[in-house]
């Protein structure tokens, strides 16, 4: 699928407050196309398993292999995912066709691929990064996977001068959806939030275990460079991009490479490039007078897909909680900024619910944030209740912050999973008042330079006061109450 | 009991009711395709020991009281088009001549398990290309009434099937009048039914969005009975209305009045005096069984042949374009793999179906595909919108089936445009999807037989069922010199 550039550009109005890449006055202009393999039990169009990782050849039949006769029927399966996705994008569902995609390779049995076309199921959509820029979507559309070919020998695993190819037909007709952004991402952090938000939203939905190592969601980027506000120019489609990381890499060497080439008024040919991770370079694959004439026209062996008002409405209605909205009832409840460090790695590893779950049983929602963030673990092995006494202990100054630390590394080790239980058993008992202020006291009386520039307001000067509390009290002393106390001694 | 040896309803009657047995049936059949079939060449390939097995299979449920079904024992014939399980399917082509399917068609089981007993595959114009079935890779079938004549096609080894007595029933499929064209100039039933009332899963595409399966027969009545075994919802076929069978033979004999007849006054010409004369015979004997005749326009009518021969060759340029010498089919050894596919494609096809792909892909390609493709498809929807004007002043229309009476052999094989015009009259249903059948109804030029097709709206297969019948009793008798054939 290729993106119609138009001249005008469709950016969001907040998008203007966002860092753009830029070098030399020249900005990059990048569009992506993800295509993603739905988790469906079986193929788009027939009944074989759709199951990554079989002995290959196995989950095929006539349909998947084109045997003269066959016909595909559609998965309902799959076009519930599409839809779901594509309302978790905020696309607008619609009424469908399929079309062929005439073109001759050997992992196409059919010598034609059935894809949508002019009619996608999704259209007109957006996705919202963390920080707040927008990228809108064109559409997401339905196409069954290739056979997946092997190229043995040669350079590099390429077609070009290997020795003979291998061909699984376990994926030919996998379910993809095909995501087609705008042209409106400026950054190469941008792209790579873009994709990461992606891949949350898939996995929230179930519509795919998006993991780009195993390839069920690939990504080509669409890039070109221009002078800020001017017309867009002739773009290149990078492929061969395997991780988050090789994308930004990716675009960021296609830009400087293009507008190396404006500067020395040399053209950019629109062509498919390929991305050598080795190199960190971009390579010619094949340019646009090679492209295939695809001669696509409406697959008569299909009929339109209409799923209408209620069944739309249906899966609308049963769209689980979103990676953007999670973050957002996260933060609230911590008092965090909804994309600071803490709640973005919580909630992408799904383990914000676990915080919250603390936090309704009484916790801290901050602390325990703080600790869930820190181990990773810990929503493993520590049920809620003891997150949520844990937390509650240290806000209420019962254990200091590396007390409670200690005690978490504590119970994912010894999976006694009592809080309260491990700190009497280390000594941590919170202590008194008049003890601290005695070791405070103490604390002013050894260290009368370090008490002078304290009182002179120079903030450095209180570490090494505090230290010694917390020497003097073998670390139980808490470390805002210390700093509370050295405060109210100041003449 | 009737005892009409060429009847199937009697043939099977008989057989459920232990009056015959399937295996004197299936002997006196294959013993008429011994007697005449080298001259005719109407099958690919004869079953004769699968076809005596299962008529020993179906003799034995009739003797333990149990029932094969309405089509039990009746010797039935399948269009090499059609998918049979470890029996080669080879479209009349080189490039499949090898090939055995690993499946049954829809139609094929269907019809296995209402009893019927496969006697052969047909010959057809290669891919189901043609009007005269010359076009097959495996030589061409002669016409059963006059040797020296074709017997029209594609499906013309399934018409001539019948038309000699080798089976009762027979199927072919209609992409533009491949059964109807066929059926009219061998003398015999041929309908093709409403698109997506019988499954083509398992039929080797053509036109996918033309192609529909239907049966050739000596009466109206095993037609509707052979449509009826063979249609209803298949969800293998996504195109496959959601209806159960259709309801045909209740019809017959309900006669025609009041029935709106049309005769469409802007039919393109072309159709021999012959012909014509029975047309219009055909009109006066509907008439005079209380139909009314009236006149009705279908203007984009002959705009039907030309956006025909865009769509076809589109669909199938691209149905074609997997038969590549790998995975199925025959393989021409080259030294490298991109010469493999030529070396295969160039020996494998012959050349009307060359013909059609290259002009498919040019229908397709960028730049040409508005002109051609896009504008072949709008025209498409315009005789759409015509028929569905002239069904609001008729139930059916009468035309003829074919424009001529069986040509001979090698007359128009050098020529593709004058073999294109052979299905002008048959074409247009298959672009809106309407049911068509073709009716003997005497007989033209050098006695040969003249048939009349029926047309109908979408899903009115039965109303056009009950004109056929009624055009079949006053059909007038087949002249003399017509050859031996149905009446044997």
């Amino acid at each position: 699928m290729s993106i119609t550039y138009v001249n005008d550009d469709a950016y969001h109005p907040s998008n203007e407050d966002h860092e753009r890449w830029t070098k030399d006055g020249w900005e990059m202009v990048v569009g992506l196309e993800v295509h993603v393999e739905l988790a469906t039990k079986t193929k788009l169009f027939s009944a074989s398993p759709n199951r990554f990782g079989d002995e290959p050849n196995t989950n095929i039949d006539p349909v998947t292999l084109g045997l003269p006769g066959a016909l595909p029927v559609l998965n309902r399966q799959a076009v519930e995912l599409a839809m779901r996705l594509g309302l978790a994008l905020n696309c607008t569902v619609k009424k469908s066709t399929f079309a062929r995609k005439n073109y001759f390779y050997p992992d196409m049995p059919k010598a034609y691929q059935i894809s949508q076309y002019d009619e996608p199921i999704n259209i007109d959509g957006w996705l919202d990064l963390p920080d707040g820029f927008r990228v809108g979507i064109e559409r997401g559309h339905l196409e069954e996977d290739t056979g997946k070919s092997t190229h043995v020998g040669g350079a590099g695993g390429r077609i070009h001068g290997s020795d003979y190819s291998l061909i699984d037909f376990n994926r030919a007709g996998v379910p993809l959806v095909e995501i087609v952004s705008r042209p409106d991402i400026r950054h190469p952090e941008q792209a790579k939030a873009y994709i990461n938000e992606l891949r949350g939203i898939l996995v929230a939905v179930g519509a795919s275990d998006a993991k780009m190592e195993e390839g069920s969601m690939r990504v080509d980027a669409n890039v070109s460079v221009r002078k800020p506000g001017e017309d867009f120019n002739t773009r290149c489609e990078i492929k061969n991009v395997n991780s988050v990381r090789s994308l930004g890499r990716a675009i960021e060497y296609e830009a400087t490479r293009q507008i190396a080439l404006h500067e020395a008024d040399e053209p950019v040919v629109q062509q498919t490039r390929h991305w050598d991770e080795n190199d960190g370079r971009t390579h010619t694959l094949r340019s646009k007078e090679d492209a295939d004439d695809y001669r696509y026209f409406l697959e008569p062996d299909l009929v339109v897909v209409d799923p209408g008002v209620e069944w739309i409405e249906r899966v609308r209605d049963a769209l689980p909680v979103l990676p953007a909205e999670r973050r957002a009832i996260l933060a609230d409840a911590t008092g965090q900024a909804a994309n600071s460090e803490a709640v973005m790695v919580v909630a992408e590893r799904s383990q914000d619910e676990y915080v919250m779950d603390a936090a309704k049983l009484g916790g801290d929602a901050g602390v325990a944030l703080k600790h869930v963030k820190e181990a990773p673990e810990l929503a493993e092995h520590v049920p809620a209740e003891s997150l949520a006494a844990l937390s509650k202990m240290e806000s209420s100054g019962v254990v200091t912050a590396s007390q409670a630390k200690t005690i978490v590394a504590a119970m994912i080790e010894s999976r006694n999973v009592d809080p309260e239980a491990i700190a009497a058993e280390l000594g941590f008992e919170a202590m008194d008042n008049s003890d601290l202020e005695a070791m405070v006291d103490q604390a002013i009386a050894a260290q009368p330079e370090a008490w002078e520039k304290f009182c002179a307001g120079e903030g450095k000067a209180m570490g090494a006061l505090v230290g010694a509390v917390m020497k003097a009290s073998r670390g139980q002393a808490d470390g805002k109450a210390v700093t509370a106390l050295l405060n109210t001694k100041k003449p | 009991m009737n005892n009409d040896r060429t009847s199937a309803i009697d043939l099977a009657q008989n057989v459920r009711n232990n009056v015959i047995t399937a295996a004197d049936v299936i002997e006196e059949h294959l013993a008429h395709i011994v007697e005449r079939d080298g001259e005719i060449h109407a099958f690919n390939l004869v079953l004769a020991d699968e076809a005596r097995a299962r008529a020993a299979e179906i003799d034995g449920m009739v003797t333990a009281g149990r029932d094969p079904g309405p089509l039990a024992g009746v010797p039935v014939a399948l269009k090499d088009n059609m998918c049979t399980q470890g029996i080669p399917t080879t479209c009349s082509s080189k490039i499949l001549a090898d090939w055995r399917p690993p499946y049954d068609a829809t139609v094929v089981t269907r019809l296995r398990d209402a009893g019927a007993i496969f006697v052969g595959k047909t010959n057809l114009d290669e891919f189901a290309m043609g009007s005269s079935t010359e076009n097959s890779a495996f030589g061409p079938t002669k016409n059963p009434l006059d040797t020296t004549r074709v017997p029209g096609g594609s499906s013309g080894g399934s018409a001539a099937a019948v038309a000699a007595d080798f089976a009762p029933i027979s199927f072919g499929s209609d992409t533009g009048g491949s059964i109807r064209q066929p059926a009219a100039l061998c003398g015999v039933v041929g309908v093709k039914p409403t698109y997506g009332a019988v499954s083509r899963l398992g039929l080797i595409a053509f036109g996918s969005s033309l192609d529909q399966i239907g049966p050739f027969t000596h009466t109206v009545a095993d037609a509707a009975v052979a449509l009826e075994t063979i249609s209803g919802h298949d969800p293998g076929d996504s195109t496959s209305i959601q209806q159960g069978p259709l309801d045909l033979s209740r019809t017959l004999e309900l006669g025609v009045a009041g029935l709106r007849v049309g005769r469409i006054t802007d039919l393109p010409t072309g159709a021999s005096p012959d012909v014509e004369q029975r047309v219009e015979e055909a009109f006066d004997a509907l008439r005079a069984a209380g139909a009314e005749i009236v006149d009705v326009e279908v203007p984009a009518f002959s705009y039907g042949l030309t956006a025909y021969y865009l769509i076809a060759p589109a669909e199938a340029s691209s149905n074609l374009a997997r038969f590549d010498g790998v995975r199925f089919g025959m393989r021409t050894a080259a030294p490298d793999t991109n010469q493999m596919y030529r070396a295969t494609r160039t020996e494998g096809f012959g050349d009307e179906v060359k013909r059609r792909i290259m002009l498919g892909t040019y229908a397709l390609s960028a730049g040409y595909y508005d002109a051609y493709y896009g504008r072949a498809q709008k025209v498409r929807r315009l005789i759409a919108n015509d028929f569905a004007a002239a069904y609001e002043k008729a139930d059916v229309l009468l035309t003829p089936a074919s424009p001529t009476v069986a040509f001979e052999m090698g007359d128009k094989a050098s020529d593709p445009l004058a073999m294109y015009l052979c299905d002008t009259y048959t074409i247009p249903s298959n672009l809106t999807g309407h049911p068509g059948m073709s009716v003997p109804f005497g007989t033209g030029d050098h006695g040969l037989p003249v048939g009349v097709q029926v047309l109908a709206p979408a899903l009115k297969d039965d109303v056009m069922f009950q004109v056929g019948a009624a055009l079949e009793r006053s059909a007038p008798p087949r002249s003399a010199g017509s050859g031996e054939g149905s009446e044997s």
